[in-house]
């Protein structure tokens, strides 16, 4: 583990420490909650790797993980953790929701709600989604994930393998290549890295690049091989076929020619750069399996343990005001 | 009956002047220095504004309630409504539905079924009451459709109103492309679309001499483009809501779907663009784009909600700011309220001359109120200016010489 000389949690009360009564986003936290965070998935890290259930900080609460939009890795890691802290964990799938029979996601959440759900867990294919069920529930709302906005846990969980792999999250220059537009984990990680004050360049094709995104923060390039020059960190991006309508690339063979992940390219990051990809990676397009399997270089899976150690902080430190911790009333 | 109103602040063409309004049936009698009739009821205004009647164009709902409440004795109906306004049955019923309280003027769809493929029957449509033709909500994308709408309209007298935003370029996008559309991670266009679809439709009516309406322009390119046909002499107008004029797309911000707007709200160099294109002159048109949703519509993700604002009890209050804020003149405003809508659907009404129907408010120009919500009287209270506080009140509506309560 690399230490961050930033503890918060340590030096605040619980109720400073992370005010927030749900995560919608990054966007509104301060960087000293992020940290915070952060060093409380630290503590799960290592208990990962036992087996079984860690704590039963969570024994009698319910965790529902409303899915309004397909997922399989996200909705794993969200169970997991939510058992490994004892929750009571109910999946519910788009697909067998009255979702699909007309009921409007206000009733949806106002259902859940009914439920007297602990803690509500969402991922939907609309942006604002998850903040608008958040405004109606009583208890606090986690996103997994809404349309191109927000995806908190990963940039989460990223941020926390950088820190863990290069000892810092400041002054690191992280690339992050693809499919920037329609990307929720590229906004989420842009405000989180940010925050931290990281260099961010951000690469796609002009096509796939966000009006404005420069006033993010962030430094745009066409030229992938222009960006990856001193780079500490190479984040790739998974081309969202289904999300494009009307052809934003030529192809996938040439999209993989100007911004596929390839030995050769990464030479020009820095010789220890590590490579990350959210998952799932669409191999041979944005990234070449000799990089992606790469062990010294790619975070890949342990972005995965992190993922999972992340979201058991996330669940603890919003279930700890209805749990009635101390320090959290 | 005759009606005479005293100790008004008369809101004439090109000045505002104390004096008196004589009416007598339907029909403004007489304005200014009036000798009061023997036989007539005197009003006493006690200094109030007597302005014409608001003339709202484009609207999309018949709101009898906001409308009354809004100061507006008129409104031309946009053809979208179902059954769309594209047969002589359908305008007729649309022109006596709104009787008495509010006059309907029916804009008939310029293509049948609002389809963008066939020529809508424009001519029978005109003599069953139709007072223009409109593209809807949507931009028509085939050139030679458009050409042929401009042509044939022209032929039959009408004005086209038209819908400017490139679909092509508009798509899916519920947002302009810029910082606030990015941050929300919303499907976004860029604010050329509209200027984009302005330049096509100014090229075909400059060729057809057809009188085209913009009925909302947002974007600054847009502007110029109207600009330069004007200064061209081509028969070109155009329109803005006060949303256009006073938000920009950070009134986003948070998934507020009561500004989820068509056109989308626009960056603050565009509204900057707006009110400088309201004070010279290029914009002829102020209109509530009224379009009540109710929750089922609005209470959902932003990007799966349905564009439209409530607008028509607003719009007198928040356009009397743009008086305040010297942006125009008091005259200039009811010019942009009531007097260019009218000459666009070739209305007599819309100013305080004798001789004009006798479409009248009382306006309190100082009454503070606040916008909420939860208390419009429209069919829906989705405002994006909930909670704001504005200033000017209709205290009395009267139309066709009867007063509307």
């Amino acid at each position: 583990m690399s230490p961050s000389d930033h503890r918060p949690g340590t030096l605040l009360n619980g109720s400073e420490a992370f005010p927030h009564r749900h995560l919608t986003g990054i966007a509104g936290l301060q960087p000293h909650e992020i940290m915070f965070l952060l060093d409380e998935a630290e503590q799960w890290v290592e208990a990962n790797k036992e087996r079984g259930r860690l704590s039963d900080r969570l024994t009698g609460l319910t965790q529902i993980n409303a899915f309004f939009e397909n997922s399989t890795r996200t909705l794993l890691s969200f169970e997991i953790a939510g058992k490994r802290l004892g929750a009571d964990v109910v999946n519910m799938h788009a697909g067998q929701s009255s979702v699909k029979k007309g009921e409007t996601l206000i009733d949806t959440a106002v259902t859940l709600n009914a439920m007297r759900a602990d803690v509500i867990v969402i991922r939907h294919g609309s942006s604002g989604a998850v903040q608008l069920i958040a405004d109606k529930v009583d208890c606090p709302v986690l996103n997994a994930g809404d349309g191109w906005h927000e995806h908190p846990t990963q940039a989460l969980l990223d941020a926390l393998t950088i820190r863990r792999r290069r000892g810092a999250i400041a002054g690191q220059r992280v690339v992050i290549c693809g499919d920037i537009l329609h990307s929720r984990v590229a906004r989420s990680n842009i405000l989180a890295l940010t925050a931290l004050a990281a260099e961010v360049r951000v690469v796609a094709p002009s096509t796939l690049m966000p009006a404005e995104v420069e006033r993010m923060g962030v430094t745009p390039f066409s030229d992938f091989d222009e960006a990856l020059e001193g780079a500490d960190v190479v984040m790739m991006l998974r081309l969202q076929n289904e999300r494009m309508s009307g052809g934003f690339i030529p192809s996938t063979r040439e999209f993989h020619m100007r911004y596929g992940l390839t030995p050769e390219r990464l030479a020009r990051a820095k010789p220890d750069a590590l490579v990350m990809h959210p998952g799932p990676m669409n191999r041979g397009v944005e990234i070449t399996s000799s990089v992606a399997d790469d062990r010294e270089r790619s975070a890949i899976t342990e972005q995965v343990a992190m993922g999972v150690a992340v979201r058991m902080a996330c669940l603890d430190v919003l279930t700890r005001h209805e749990r009635g911790v101390e320090g959290w009333a | 009956m005759k009606r005479l109103f005293t100790n008004a602040r008369l809101v004439l063409p090109d000045h505002v002047a104390e004096g008196s309004l004589l009416i007598d049936g339907d029909t403004i009698a007489a304005v200014g220095a009036v000798e009061a009739p023997s036989d007539a009821e005197t009003v006493d205004a006690s200094g109030l504004l007597l302005a014409p009647a608001l003339v709202d164009l484009g609207v999309f709902a018949m709101d009898k309630a906001a409308m009354r409440a809004g100061g507006i004795a008129r409104i031309g109906l946009m053809p979208d409504q179902s059954p769309i306004l594209d047969g002589p049955g359908i305008i007729q019923r649309a022109t006596a539905m709104g009787k008495p309280e509010l006059w309907v003027h029916p804009i008939a769809a310029a293509t049948a079924g609002l389809e963008g493929s066939d020529l809508g029957e424009m001519a029978i449509n005109a003599e069953a009451g139709a007072r223009a033709v409109a593209t809807g909500r949507r931009w028509i994308a085939d050139s030679g459709m458009m050409r042929k709408v401009l042509a044939y309209a022209r032929d039959c007298g009408l004005a086209v109103i038209a819908h400017a935003e490139d679909s092509g370029l508009a798509g899916n996008a519920v947002a302009t492309a810029g910082e606030t559309a990015t941050r929300l991670g919303l499907p976004a266009a860029p604010a050329i679309a509209e200027a984009l679809a302005i330049a096509r439709d100014l090229m075909l009516a400059e060729e057809s001499g057809a009188h085209i309406h913009f009925r909302q322009v947002t974007t600054a390119d847009g502007f110029e483009l109207i600009r330069a046909a004007k200064r061209a002499g081509m028969p070109v107008t155009c329109g803005i809501t006060p949303a256009h004029l006073l938000l920009s797309d950070a009134a986003m911000t948070d998934f507020r779907t009561f500004a989820h707007l068509s056109p989308p709200l626009r960056s603050e160099a565009d509204r900057q663009a707006a009110l400088r294109a309201l004070a010279d002159g290029t914009i002829d048109v102020i209109g509530s784009g009224h379009d009540p949703r109710g929750p089922e519509e609005k209470r959902l993700p932003f990007a799966d909600a349905a564009p439209g604002m409530a607008g028509a009890e607003t719009l007198l209050a928040l356009s009397l700011g743009l008086v305040r804020d010297e942006v125009v003149s008091l005259e200039r405003l009811f010019a942009l309220l009531a007097a260019n809508p009218a000459r666009i659907l070739r209305l007599a009404t819309g100013t305080l001359e004798a001789g004009r129907p006798a479409d009248l408010i009382l306006v309190d120009p100082d009454t503070p109120w606040q916008i909420s919500a939860d208390r419009m009287t429209a069919k829906a209270g989705n405002t994006p200016f909930d909670g704001l506080p504005v200033q000017g009140r209709t205290v009395a509506l009267f139309k066709g010489g009867s007063e509307i309560l």
